[in-house]
């Protein structure tokens, strides 16, 4: 049975697009076949952040207009098996998505054998985004420690609550999942910044995980890898188990405080 | 006086228990909002039409707001007359 997943947040800037490309994919290389859609007409950045911005030929508005099929506009990954990319149009209008377009390229994946149909959602609670998460089965609303995202990330879970299409047609709601980025324990400790356990409490959505500010992040994106690939990265850690969660394993929130530092590396850095 | 507040360990609020508390009010404002039926602020207008035939009130001076109390929806109209 395929899955769409909406990865959303309200607010712009919080991660939604390097948690994306990360989660999808971890995804694939689980071995599922996963399509990463962005719904950000107008503002592509997938491609940038997944490295396939030279391989786009046909985009989302074009398969959604009867431009070009599905298969001509699906951009195959060059690492992950099993992994493609539907990038957004760069065109102004923003009425080129519609509800009808977007059921049909959702229901041609699900034919297809897609496992995974991963919407990366735009900012704000416009058109673009509503559609992006209209007919997800579940979402992952990705929340920075601070008092705009919370907020927004509320807002949109109130959207997601009454404006989808589980919603609409009174089924199950979709099931919500927390990704609290840019977390910085070290400043959770000294009181500077909210735990995840206050965020919980705020928007008693469960946590999926936690990824820890990280300069891998930047540096993923710079060579258009998706940080999930950076091995050694934190953040490429926390995503995995991420995915793991997602996937149903049971497994302990890591990164949620500061680790002690030995006297050597006080002295000496790193 | 400073130090002895020092001393008594009552420091400076910590940022993030500021951040959490003033979202904690905003968030419960705007969720009741939210599931504010949609004819709410119709009604307001009408009601406040039948009221200015009587007395002069001042526009922003009526709240009013739908509840749930003990299992009941309550609609609560809040609103100052002026002084005679």
């Amino acid at each position: 049975m395929s899955k769409v997943i909406v990865v959303t947040s309200g607010k712009g800037g919080v991660g939604k697009t390097t948690t994306s490309a990360s989660i999808s994919t971890g995804l694939a290389q689980k071995g599922n076949k996963v399509c990463v859609i962005d719904f950000d007409v107008g503002l592509r950045n997938l491609d940038l952040i997944m490295g396939c911005e030279r391989r786009v030929v046909y985009d989302f508005v074009n398969v959604v207009q009867g431009e070009a099929s599905l298969k001509q506009a699906l951009i195959k990954d060059k690492r992950v098996p099993n992994l493609f990319i539907l990038a957004a149009s760069q065109t102004r209008d923003k009425d080129a998505l519609t509800q009808e377009g977007v059921e049909k390229v959702i229901e041609d994946l699900k034919a297809d054998g897609f496992d995974y149909i991963v919407c990366d959602s735009p900012a704000g609670i416009e058109k673009g985004a509503q559609l992006a998460l209209y007919f997800a089965d579940e979402a992952i609303i990705v929340t920075n420690p601070e008092v705009s995202s919370v907020r927004d990330s509320d807002r949109i879970l109130g959207i997601l609550q009454a404006k989808s299409r589980r919603a609409e047609q009174g089924e199950e709601p979709i099931i919500e999942h927390l990704v609290l980025t840019r977390y910085n324990p070290g400043r959770v400790d000294s009181g500077e910044m909210m735990a995840a356990d206050d965020v919980i409490e705020l928007l008693s959505v469960k946590l999926l995980g936690v990824v820890p500010e990280s300069e891998d992040v930047l540096n993923a994106s710079n060579s258009g890898e998706p940080v999930i690939m950076d091995e050694e990265s934190k953040a490429a850690q926390a995503y995995k188990d991420i995915v793991d969660r997602f996937l149903g394993e049971e497994k302990e929130h890591r990164f949620l405080t500061a680790e002690k530092k030995s006297l050597l590396k006080k002295l000496f850095g790193k | 006086m400073a130090l002895l507040d020092y001393l008594l360990g009552q420091r400076k609020k910590k940022s993030a228990n500021q951040a959490k508390d003033r979202l904690q009010i905003l968030l419960a404002h705007e969720r009741s909002e939210r599931k504010a039926p949609d004819y709410l602020p119709k009604m307001r207008e009408e009601i406040l039409q039948v009221i200015a035939k009587y007395v002069e009130i001042d526009q922003n001076q009526l709240q009013i707001s739908i509840d749930e109390e003990n299992g009941f929806e309550v609609l609560e109209l809040n609103l100052v007359l002026p002084e005679k």
